[in-house]
């Protein structure tokens, strides 16, 4: 059986519609928290729920990621390349995992609600203690600002695969049939 | 497996054509960043951010870590609310249905000075945090005076400036407060209501006014407008003993709750139609309907560098279901400031001053 020459098309949906909902939540948070204006309430009301959907999304797409098989990347790619590549995906699947996950813990540990909406409450996923709160809240804002360069390396990739290397990398997640 | 068209078999690019390539790549990447650093105020330095608002808090009373960077001289309090059921038409909130809900409290001074004498402001603040039995919570901040001085952030950020130090003599300019009032005439009710305002020998027998406006939300989905109040239900005589000391205030209160509780009747004044909801520099008339939503019952006391109110961020925007926040701009602008002070000060939790003795 012959590699795949493309992502399936439940990936490629899934790929998609997170790379929409992921760009829109970085700048979602960053404008939020330099906002002392009603912007700064419904973003954040817009922040929480996008969240958690990201989250099982994720969820979801891990798995179709162990259960279906990948297109290799290009034979001749470099060797830095092609860690690169690794480690970047590595590494942006460990985010989008961990964001809400940290979002939600600080939440929690705030001793605040976990509200989406008016009357949705998630559970608290950590007991309230302060220092615990600073911790997380840190964490999330430095590690979306290492999501939001990382989105930029891998967009900046795949368009040089495209442009540059003209190989079939872009392609893969763009059409096909699997 | 073999690459089906591996790079290497194409033309390679003209060096104009990689330029090209390149430079496109770089402009997308570029414009994104871009974006990215004008939403986050990178790029637009004129901003007024929470960060902004928390600065000149700081600036104009000193860095104090671990402390509130504005009320931050209190005392943590604890009890529950008994409601009468008289809200219950108006919002459909657990608080006003259930006979008890749990509150955590903290009375504080208006001030950024953790170490302000309790005689050097006539404004005592309460916040309040109602625990509903479904979880949600209601967390409000109340204070002494009937109207705020103010009915924007950016009008509330350049009276904070107004009292900053001047860089040149250390001090604030003495004729910069006079000149925002001068130029903001929507503080004078304020202004007459300190004219004759007296710092209080104690905590309990204030009123505190929550001043921004909230909308009830009945199960039918009706909004009224509203702002609430806690009124004393015991006044002492005039005091003949004026207080002494610099903190005075938590010693009175821990002796009345030696005695007993302290209690306030909850009223919530109905707005009618055409009474201003986004503006808590404007009074409603006195003949507005108030109900009496229950009765606040404070027990104990506990220090404010251990109890349990220290690591409570009182944003009043933690509502629970049936209660709406208005469109006045304070709210949201206290709801992002402090989140930023809360942030600033849990980091600090370890360089708070040796634990003082809880108080029973």
């Amino acid at each position: 059986m012959s590699a795949p020459r493309h992502f399936v098309p439940l990936a490629r949906l899934l790929h998609w519609l997170m790379a929409l909902m992921i760009i829109a939540m970085l700048f979602i948070g960053a404008g939020m928290v330099a906002s002392v204006s009603e912007r700064h309430e419904w973003l954040l009301q817009l922040h929480k729920p996008l969240g958690i959907a990201i989250l099982l999304l994720v969820i979801v797409r891990l798995l179709v990621r162990f259960t279906t098989r990948q297109p290799p990347l290009p034979t001749d790619l470099p060797g830095w390349q092609v860690l690169a590549a690794n480690a970047s995906h590595v590494l942006l699947y460990a985010l989008m995992l961990a964001l809400p996950l940290l979002g939600w813990g600080m939440i929690s540990a705030a001793g605040d609600p976990v509200m989406l909406g008016d009357s949705l409450q998630l559970p608290s996923i950590l007991p309230a203690h302060a220092q615990t709160f600073a911790l997380l809240r840190k964490a999330h804002g430095y590690l979306a600002y290492l999501l939001f360069v990382t989105v930029l390396v891998h967009l900046a990739a795949a368009l040089f695969h495209a442009w540059v290397r003209r190989d079939e990398v872009l392609d893969s997640m763009l059409r096909g049939k699997g | 497996m073999v690459d089906p068209s591996p790079s290497s078999s194409r033309p390679p690019l003209s060096a104009a054509a990689l330029t090209l390539r390149l430079s496109g790549i770089a402009v997308i990447v570029a414009a994104l960043a871009g974006a990215f650093a004008y939403v986050n105020g990178s790029l637009d330095p004129e901003r007024l951010t929470p960060q902004a608002l928390v600065n000149v808090l700081e600036k104009n009373n000193g860095v104090h870590p671990g402390f509130r960077r504005n009320h931050s001289k209190g005392v943590c309090v604890a009890g529950y609310f008994q409601s009468t059921g008289e809200a219950s038409a108006y919002s459909s909130a657990q608080v006003f249905s259930l006979p008890q809900t749990p509150v955590v409290g903290r009375f504080a001074l208006p001030s950024g000075n953790p170490y302000a004498p309790d005689g050097s402001v006539p404004i005592r603040s309460l916040a309040l945090r109602f625990t509903q039995a479904n979880g949600q919570q209601w967390r409000t901040g109340m204070n002494s005076m009937p109207v705020f001085p103010v009915g924007t952030v950016e009008a509330f950020y350049q009276f904070q400036q107004a009292q900053s130090p001047d860089p040149a003599t250390g001090k604030p300019n003495p004729t910069a407060v006079p000149a925002f009032f001068a130029a903001h005439p929507e503080a004078v009710p304020f202004l007459q209501w300190i004219k004759t305002a007296k710092p209080s020998a104690s905590y309990a027998t204030e009123t505190y006014n929550g001043i921004n406006a909230f909308y009830l939300v009945n199960p039918a989905g009706q909004r009224q407008a509203v702002r609430w109040g806690v009124v004393p239900l015991s006044q002492d005589a005039a005091d003949a003993t004026p207080p002494q000391g610099t903190d005075f205030l938590e010693q009175d209160l821990v002796k009345r709750l030696a005695a007993g509780p302290l209690r306030w009747q909850l009223n919530i004044t109905l707005a009618n139609p055409g009474d201003p909801v986004n503006d808590a520099s404007k009074a409603w008339p006195a003949d507005r309907k108030v109900l009496n939503a229950g009765t606040l019952v404070l027990e104990r006391t506990q220090a404010q560098d251990n109890g349990e109110c220290r690591d409570i961020n009182y944003d009043p925007l933690i509502l629970p279901q049936g209660i709406e926040g208005s469109d006045d701009p304070l709210l949201v602008a206290r709801s992002a400031a402090y989140a930023s002070s809360y942030l600033r000060r849990t980091s600090e939790v370890n360089q708070l001053p040796a634990k003082q003795e809880s108080r029973p």
